[in-house]
C-alpha cells in the first residue's frame, strides 16, 4: 500500500474518495441534522415540542392517512430538503441577476473548502485522514474564512433593496473586525505548537496532552500548568470571535430579524436561500473543527492506543481509525451543541456594542496574551 | 506543476485582469480583481510556495479587496457606469500598456536564467513559514522594523487627516 501511494492516480483517487466521504457522508448530513437539532433544542429551551413527527405524505396518492414511522422527527431534514428543492425558484425583478445567483454559491463554497486541511482522523487503510496535509494549514483556514464574507456582501448588494444592503454592510465590517482577534488569539497556540501544520498540532497534543486539558497525557508539568492560562484565554477569545465570524447569535447582526427583516437574504427563496443556510451551518462545523483541532486534541482519545501507518492496514487498526474519526466528529457535535445552546440563551448585541467588544476588548486581550505566552515559553523550560 | 493547470490558471488570471479594466461596474471590477488574485495564488501553489499563496489570498483577496468592496458599495458609484469611452484615453492607454509589454518581453528575452526549468526541491515538505521568519528577523530585521514604523505613522496620519475634515 505504501507503494501504491507513489502512483499519481492512486493519490488523486484517494483524495477524491476522502473529499466525497467528508462532504457527502459526513458534513452535509451533519449540517442537516444540526438544523434539526437547532429546532429541537430551541423548542426544548422555549418549552415547546419542535418537529417531532415526519411521515410519508401518502395521502397525496389517495390514502386516508399519512404513513407515520417510529423515526419521530428524524425524517424532518429530508422533508426540508425536498421542500426547498421543489419550491418555485423566484428571482425578484429589481436585483442584479448575475451577482444575485453567484452569492449563495460564494457563501457555501468557502465554508466547505476549509475542511480540506482539517485532519478528521488518524490513519486508516494506510491513508492519512486529511485531504490536503499542507504545512500552512491554519493560515489556509484563515484565508478561506476571510473569503467567506464575499457571499454575504454580494447577496446584500445585488438584492438592490435597503435591508439586505444594511445586512451586507454590517457583515463586512463585523467579519473584518473579528478576523483580527480570531487570528491573534490563535498565535499563542501556534507559538506553543511551533508549527502551522494541523496534523502536527494533533501529534503534539497526543504526546503532551490536549492544549485545553493538559493532563490528558497522564502527567502535568509546571510549564503545562503555566501555559494553561494563556491557552484558556485564547480559547475563550477564539470561540467568541468564531461566533462573530459565523454570524451566530449573539452576533447575528447581518440578519437580525427584528431590525432588518432577514438581513442579507431577505430577497432569497427556495434553494438559493437554503444554500445560505447550509453555508452558515457548514461554517459552524468548520469553525468547531478548527477549535477541536487546536484546543481539544482533534481525533485523539486519551489512554487509547494510536494508529501508525503500518498498523492501520490490519482489521483492528481500521476499527481504531474509525473510532478516531467518530471521536473527532463527536467533539465537533458537542461544540455545535454549545453553538445552539448559546443562540437560544443570549440576547442579541447592539452593533456598537459588537464593534466595541471586538476592537476594545478581544483585540487587546489577544495581543497581550501573545506576550504572556512568549514570556512563559522563554522563561520556563 | 502540470502545464495544463499552469495554462488554465494563467489564462483565467489574464481574463479576470482584462475584465477588471473592461467592466463598467466598479463592483464587478473589484470582484474580477479578487478572481485574478485567487488564480495568482493557484500559480504560487503550483510552485510549491504555499505560504506566499496563502498570504496572497489572506491579505489581498480577504482583507484589502473586502475593504475596497465595502467602500465602493457605500459610495454607490453610479456615474462610473454612465460614462462613455473616451477614444483619446483609450488609444493612449493601449499605447502605454503595449510599450510596457514590449519592453518586458525584451528584458525577459535577454535573461537566459529565466528560460530553464527550476530543479525540483528534493524534499517532500518545506517549512517555508519558518524559513521566511528566519530570513526576515535575522537578515532584514532593521528594514522590517522600519517598515513597521512607517506603516504605523501612515495609519496615524490617515486618522488625523480624516478627523480634521469632519469639523
Amino acid at each position: 500500500m505504501a507503494l501504491l501511494n507513489d502512483i499519481p492516480w492512486f493519490l488523486i483517487a484517494a483524495s477524491v474518495a476522502k473529499t466525497l466521504f467528508l462532504i457527502f457522508l459526513v458534513v452535509l448530513p451533519l449540517v442537516s441534522y444540526t438544523v434539526y437539532a437547532e429546532r429541537r433544542v430551541s423548542a426544548l429551551i422555549q418549552d415547546r415540542l419542535g418537529p417531532n413527527r415526519t411521515g410519508f405524505p401518502i395521502s397525496l396518492f389517495g390514502f386516508k392517512k399519512d404513513l407515520q414511522l417510529v423515526l419521530g422527527g428524524l425524517g424532518q431534514p429530508i422533508a426540508d430538503a425536498v421542500k426547498f428543492l421543489l419550491k418555485e425558484d423566484f428571482t425578484p425583478g429589481h436585483v442584479n441577476k448575475v451577482y444575485f445567483w453567484m452569492a449563495p454559491v460564494l457563501a457555501m463554497v468557502p465554508a466547505l473548502s476549509t475542511l480540506a486541511v482539517l485532519p478528521f482522523g488518524n490513519y486508516m487503510f494506510g491513508q492519512k485522514m486529511v485531504v490536503a496535509d499542507v504545512n500552512v494549514g491554519i493560515l489556509y483556514v484563515f484565508a478561506i474564512a476571510s473569503i467567506g464574507v464575499y457571499g454575504i456582501v454580494l447577496a446584500g448588494w445585488s438584492s438592490n433593496s435597503k435591508y439586505p444592503f444594511l445586512g451586507g454592510i454590517r457583515a463586512s465590517s463585523q467579519m473584518i473586525s473579528y478576523e483580527l482577534s480570531l487570528g491573534l488569539s490563535a498565535v499563542p497556540v501556534l507559538m506553543i505548537l511551533g508549527n502551522l501544520n494541523l496534523s502536527d498540532a494533533i501529534d503534539y497534543q497526543v504526546k503532551n496532552g490536549w492544549l485545553l486539558l493538559p493532563f490528558t497525557d497522564g502527567n502535568l508539568t509546571l510549564r503545562e500548568l503555566l501555559l494553561w492560562v494563556p491557552v484558556l484565554i485564547s480559547f475563550i477569545v477564539f470561540s467568541i470571535s468564531m461566533f462573530a465570524e459565523t454570524n451566530r447569535l449573539p452576533f447575528d447582526l447581518p440578519e437580525s430579524e427584528t431590525e432588518l427583516v432577514a438581513g442579507y437574504h431577505t430577497e432569497y427563496s427556495s434553494m438559493k436561500f437554503a444554500l445560505f443556510f447550509l453555508g452558515e451551518y457548514a461554517a459552524m462545523i468548520a469553525g468547531s473543527s478548527v477549535i477541536t483541532v487546536l484546543f481539544l486534541g482533534g481525533w485523539h482519545i486519551p489512554f487509547l492506543p494510536v494508529n501508525t501507518l503500518e498498523s492501520s492496514m490490519t482489521a483492528p487498526g481500521a476499527v481504531l481509525g474509525l473510532v478516531h474519526i467518530t471521536a473527532f466528529f463527536a467533539k465537533v457535535a458537542v461544540l455545535l451543541g454549545i453553538f445552539i445552546w448559546v443562540r437560544w440563551t443570549l440576547p442579541r448585541f447592539r452593533f456598537d456594542q459588537l464593534m466595541k467588544l471586538g476592537w476594545l476588548y478581544l483585540f487587546e486581550i489577544a495581543l497581550v496574551n501573545i506576550f504572556i505566552t512568549a514570556a512563559i515559553l522563554a522563561l520556563v523550560r | 506543476m502540470s502545464p495544463v493547470l499552469f495554462w488554465a490558471f494563467t489564462l483565467l488570471m489574464l481574463a479576470f485582469g482584462a475584465s477588471v479594466v473592461l467592466n463598467r461596474n466598479p463592483v464587478a471590477s473589484a470582484l474580477s480583481l479578487v478572481g485574478s488574485f485567487l488564480c495568482l495564488a493557484a500559480l504560487f501553489v503550483g510552485l510549491d510556495a504555499f505560504f506566499i499563496a496563502v498570504i496572497q489570498v489572506l491579505v489581498y483577496a480577504g482583507a484589502v479587496m473586502v475593504l475596497f468592496l465595502f467602500i465602493i458599495m457605500l459610495l454607490d458609484l453610479k456615474a462610473e457606469q454612465r460614462r462613455r469611452f473616451n477614444p483619446v484615453a483609450l488609444v493612449g492607454g493601449a499605447a502605454v500598456s503595449g510599450a510596457f509589454v514590449a519592453f518586458l518581453l525584451h528584458v525577459l528575452k535577454s535573461f537566459p536564467a529565466g528560460s530553464q526549468a527550476f530543479p525540483n526541491l528534493g524534499v517532500e515538505r518545506l517549512d517555508d513559514v519558518r524559513l521566511v521568519g528566519f530570513a526576515l528577523f535575522n537578515h532584514f530585521n532593521l528594514p522590517f522594523q522600519t517598515v513597521g514604523v512607517l506603516v504605523l505613522v501612515a495609519s496615524i496620519g490617515v486618522v488625523v487627516l480624516s478627523r480634521r475634515e469632519l469639523k
